[in-house]
């Protein structure tokens, strides 16, 4: 569990990233933040595996303050993939890259190996292995990244900015993916600004603005509240654009994904012709 | 890494901002020269107090001091090292002349940083790659080297975001004996210097389609041209340049240790 508690945070040249944060993360759930660029997200996030330290207020992941504990020790359980690859990758073949966590953590060589093979199942790179990372394509690095974090079972996930660079299969195989990762009781915690992914996932959101929380709820209370993404300056999903200009002929306004929008419209239809 | 911060220039207007690049950097070359050519405290006292009305000027007094502590390490290492050697040479004792001959080293040192930090502190890379262009040079090496002065900051938080991203997959920096320590950094430096020339890459790409050297002649938006003020700045230049060529020539300066009259 991720307990943050009155979480202030100001960067060595002044500015002051978070102001008054206060929220509680529970195992196995899935999480997404959201907001614009510059209101705290990162900031926020890089507390839970304590790369920055509180300058106000506390963070405790599982019970333990993140001020007592170093980033390694911390990294151990909450792992956390960058948004862009090419700032981690510098092996020379797939599987040391996935394997040099293991070792800084201290496994020994046959879990390591173990560990190594099913990450690089899991993320369909088991072709790769020998291969160096940086003749991999931009989605495939993510992905090795992404294996690289796996690869030492974190019991919380943050990925920060997942859906940026890859087109919609691949996006769809990251849905998939932490779908999978929940069936494991993962926390996972994504911070984004792709509503239509989000709007996919349906996870809870906690919405950002300034360094504080103005929302947090289920995908459907948000999303569907024009008041308060506008406030975040997010724009709604299209499904729920669509539905919200359809209101005038009886449509319902709070529909946010492709599934949902087609058994409403057909229930909508049904009812019409009789 | 604070006494580069020392070295960053910060967008501010103020009379030494505003001076022409090209008479500046000719006044702190000035200054170093003669930090050199006189190895008597008193003139490198001068030269440092010289320099004070313009950190003033400039409103960045705490950059500049920032600089200044930054060089302390080195500071400290120039004083050590010219007074064991005097040490050495003269015998195991220790003279008050001796301690004012390494203080004088160190001094030289702080004036020539102080310098050249002022001057970075003051002239933006933009105005500074314009001076280089003026002065004719060819604007290859300019564009080089506003580029490689631009992109340091870049670099330096790019590094920042490495170290984290290595240290969230158990990478602990401050762990071993020396040799481990050194090898530690292997996981920083590499994606370091692969997006350093991945970048530059496509920087060559995005200048050569913006039509990068496509005329011999290049204009420019802005052009610089000598005011009042920096007319006033070569003149103070030139006087203390003459100042110090007749003081050189025919003053005997003369150390402290004689004015106090401390022998042996």
């Amino acid at each position: 569990m991720i307990e943050v508690k009155d979480l202030r945070f100001v960067y060595p040249n002044g500015v002051e990233a978070l102001r008054g944060v206060s929220l509680k993360i529970e195992d196995g759930e899935f999480v997404a933040i959201m907001g614009q660029n510059g209101a705290g997200k990162t900031t926020l996030v890089k507390h839970f595996n304590g790369l920055l330290k509180p300058t106000k207020g506390d963070v405790y992941v599982d019970g333990v303050n993140t001020k007592d504990v170093s980033v390694a020790t911390l990294a151990r359980k909450v792992g956390y993939v960058f948004q862009n690859p090419d700032h981690q990758l510098f092996c020379e073949s797939v599987e040391q890259e996935v394997a040099f966590a293991l070792k800084n953590f201290g496994f020994d060589q046959e879990t390591i190996e173990k560990r190594v093979s099913w990450a690089l199942q899991l993320l369909g790179l088991t072709q790769y292995r020998q291969v160096s990372p940086f003749m991999l394509s931009g989605g495939e690095r993510k992905r090795v990244a992404l294996a690289s974090v796996l690869a030492w079972d974190p019991k919380v996930v943050i990925l920060d900015e997942p859906t940026i660079g890859q087109d919609y299969a691949q996006k769809e195989k990251l849905r998939q993916f932490i779908m999978q990762l929940r069936t494991q009781k993962k926390t996972v915690v994504i911070v984004t600004h792709d509503v239509e992914f989000v709007a996919e996932c349906q996870p809870r959101i906690i919405l950002m603005k300034n360094g504080k929380i103005v929302a947090d709820g289920s995908a459907k209370e948000i999303l569907t509240n024009p008041e308060v993404l506008l406030q975040a300056s997010v724009i709604p999903p299209q499904i729920t654009q669509t539905f919200h200009y359809l209101k005038d002929i009886g449509l319902p306004t709070n529909v946010i994904d492709v599934y949902e929008a087609r058994e409403t419209i057909l229930e909508f239809l049904g009812e019409t012709k009789k | 890494m604070s006494f580069f911060e020392g070295l960053k220039f910060r967008k501010v207007s103020s009379p030494i901002h505003d001076l022409d690049p090209r008479i500046k950097f000719v006044f702190v070359l000035v200054i170093f020269v003669l930090a050199v050519v006189f190895a008597e405290i008193l003139p490198l006292l001068f030269l440092f107090i010289l320099q004070l009305p313009f950190v003033l000027l400039a409103r960045v007094g705490k950059q500049w001091l920032r600089s200044l502590k930054g060089a302390i390490f080195f500071a400290v290492l120039i004083f050590l090292m010219n007074f064991i050697v005097s040490f050495i040479y003269a015998g195991y004792v220790v003279t008050a002349q001796m301690i004012e001959n390494a203080f004088t080293m160190t001094f030289r040192f702080i004036v020539l940083v102080s310098s050249f930090s002022i001057f970075f502190l003051t002239t933006s890379p933009d105005v500074l790659g314009l001076a280089l262009e003026q002065s004719h040079i060819p604007y290859e090496f300019c564009f080089a080297f506003t580029t490689a002065v631009r992109f340091v900051p870049v670099l330096a938080d790019e590094a920042q975001t490495i170290m984290d991203a290595q240290k969230a997959r158990g990478l602990e920096l401050e762990k071993g004996n020396f040799l481990k320590r050194v090898r530690n950094y292997i996981p920083i430096l590499v994606p370091l210097i692969v997006n350093a020339i991945r970048r530059s890459l496509e920087l060559a790409e995005a200048m050569e389609s913006r039509a990068w050297g496509a005329t011999k002649k290049r204009t420019n938006l802005y052009v610089l041209k000598p005011k009042r003020e920096d007319y006033l700045l070569a003149f103070i230049t030139v006087a203390i340049l003459a100042l110090a060529i007749y003081v050189k020539i025919f003053v005997p300066i003369p150390k402290i240790t004689q004015i106090l009259r401390i022998s042996a």
